[in-house]
């Protein structure tokens, strides 16, 4: 049977993981590559790397942070942030990636989903929304957060699924960073809308929040960043969460969590 | 007698992720690895590994324009050397696919590929981990757990004859995962990105076949 997907999201900046709050404030963490070495052995089933600066300061992906951090990453890596041509993804890819990341580039053209996806592949191809409710309805809003195009998320993610997305990241800006758990009108909004497979991001404080981005939500996969930061052995807890609440996860870490409870930390206890 | 460092050549045709491969093979045994499309390169190398993300036709067309179309059969299907494809890699070894309207593959295996055709509840790309069934007992699965979890992304898959059918996946119908045949073994999946289990297929794999060497 096909599992439910855990990705932890590596947010960069100024070559450093930050947590993101509310797309506003960010805090450093520290270098991508030793949180790779631990992700990779910690249970989690893809890695997600986004630049996001490489879009406001008009420049593309930092090549040499991916190719270093592709070198230990044995399991897919998606990478985001500032990819504006097919040379870009080519070069991506080159570096080590499997695939990549779209947010703004996909509204200001979105011609271009179809010419990569043609080139690359649909499975390569993942657009990342970043979404705000307006109005009792989501709107979708592109540089790194702070516009609105006024396009409605439930015709844009069909529009995206003709265009030849293969996957879409939903994120929920006023979730970014809240600890209050996903947005789970959002999520069903574009999982019941599309037919390829959804990740959900956005607002996990609790490891407890992301098995609902499955069974609630109706994720394929499910996404956080800041939460899986600061604590030990964090992926392997939240996989034996995600089990205990009804997912089909992989577990293959020689670490097991799954005969333990967690305290409000996901700590084991 | 058996040679220390079996040399691998990654066929670089211009289709996805080389450097994946690349890596996974270098934390696998001691091999020496290129990435080429030099012709010189393919016929000094003991191991051919035809990687590949992508649609099938730009796959066969660039073969082409790299003119290795007609020297890679004369590797493989000749000289029967070693030939590891991946993903995209396993499907131009067939016949044809539906891919693209009615694309030619190589055809060193009998059978075509085809689409998913899967209810609403499963989505297309089958995107993610997912266990296989091995079928038989097989060398190249050596030390891994039973029904292991692999890395799979992919809108079309394989079929042929149950006799190349080496481990299958189920995803609405049980279709191929890894073909064998001869000197090819084929994987639907990316040993180069399933972490344990794929490291050890691929260690497995190149294992097996220096001691052929």
């Amino acid at each position: 049977m096909l599992k439910n997907r855990l990705i932890p999201v590596i947010i960069v900046k100024d070559e450093l993981i930050v947590q993101s709050f509310n797309f506003k404030r960010f805090l450093p963490i520290g270098k991508i590559k030793t949180a790779i070495d631990f992700f990779v052995n910690w249970d989690v089933d893809e890695i997600i790397i986004l630049d996001i600066d490489a879009t406001k300061q008009g420049r593309s992906t930092q090549l040499d942070v991916i190719k270093q951090a592709s070198r230990e990453c044995f399991v897919p890596l998606t990478v985001g942030g500032g990819i504006r041509s097919i040379n870009d993804i080519k070069n991506v890819l080159r570096a080590g990636a499997d695939k990549i990341s779209i947010n703004s580039h996909a509204v200001d053209n979105p011609k271009f989903i179809t010419d990569a996806a043609v080139r690359f592949g649909n499975q390569c191809i993942t657009v990342s929304i970043d979404a705000m409710k307006i109005s009792n309805d989501y709107n979708v809003f592109i540089g790194n957060g702070k516009v609105d195009t006024g396009i409605k998320v439930s015709d844009w993610v069909k529009k995206l699924e003709r265009l030849g997305a293969g996957e879409i990241l939903i994120n929920s800006i006023e979730r970014d960073g809240s600890r209050k758990g996903y947005d789970l009108d959002l999520l069903n909004l574009v999982s019941s809308n599309v037919n390829i497979p959804v990740i959900a991001c956005g607002g996990v404080g609790d490891i407890r929040h992301l098995a609902s981005g499955i069974v609630d939500g109706h994720c394929q996969a499910v996404a956080a960043a800041n939460i899986f930061q600061h604590t030990e052995h964090s992926t392997i807890a939240a996989k034996a969460i995600m089990k205990k609440l009804g997912a089909q996860v992989r577990l293959s870490s020689d670490v097991k969590y799954e005969n333990f409870d967690f305290d409000d930390f996901g700590r084991p206890i | 007698m058996s040679k220390a460092v079996p040399k691998i050549c990654i066929i670089d045709y211009g289709m996805g992720n080389l450097r994946s491969v690349i890596n996974a093979l270098e934390h696998t045994v001691k091999c020496s690895v290129c990435v080429s499309d030099n012709k010189k390169e393919l016929d000094s190398s003991d191991i051919l590994i035809l990687p590949g993300v992508g649609s099938f036709n730009d796959a066969m067309k660039n073969l082409r324009e790299r003119d290795l179309f007609n020297k890679l059969n004369d590797e493989v299907a000749n000289r029967k050397k070693p030939l590891m494809a991946i993903c995209l890699g396993m499907q131009i070894v067939m016949e044809s696919s539906e891919e693209g309207g009615k694309s030619q593959g190589f055809g060193w295996i009998p059978g075509s590929v085809s689409r998913f055709q899967v209810s609403n509840k499963y989505r297309v790309p089958h995107m993610g981990w997912d266990n296989i069934k091995v079928k038989n007992r097989n060398d190249l699965f050596e030390g891994i757990e039973q029904d292991p979890d692999f890395y799979f992304v992919h809108s079309y898959h394989v079929n042929c004859d149950e006799e190349y059918v080496i481990a299958s996946c189920d995803y609405g119908y049980e279709f191929t995962a890894a073909l064998q045949k001869d000197n090819i073994v084929a994987f639907q999946f990316h040993p180069e990105r399933s972490h344990k289990n794929g490291l050890r297929l691929l260690t497995n794999y190149i294992n097996n076949i220096k001691e052929q060497l």
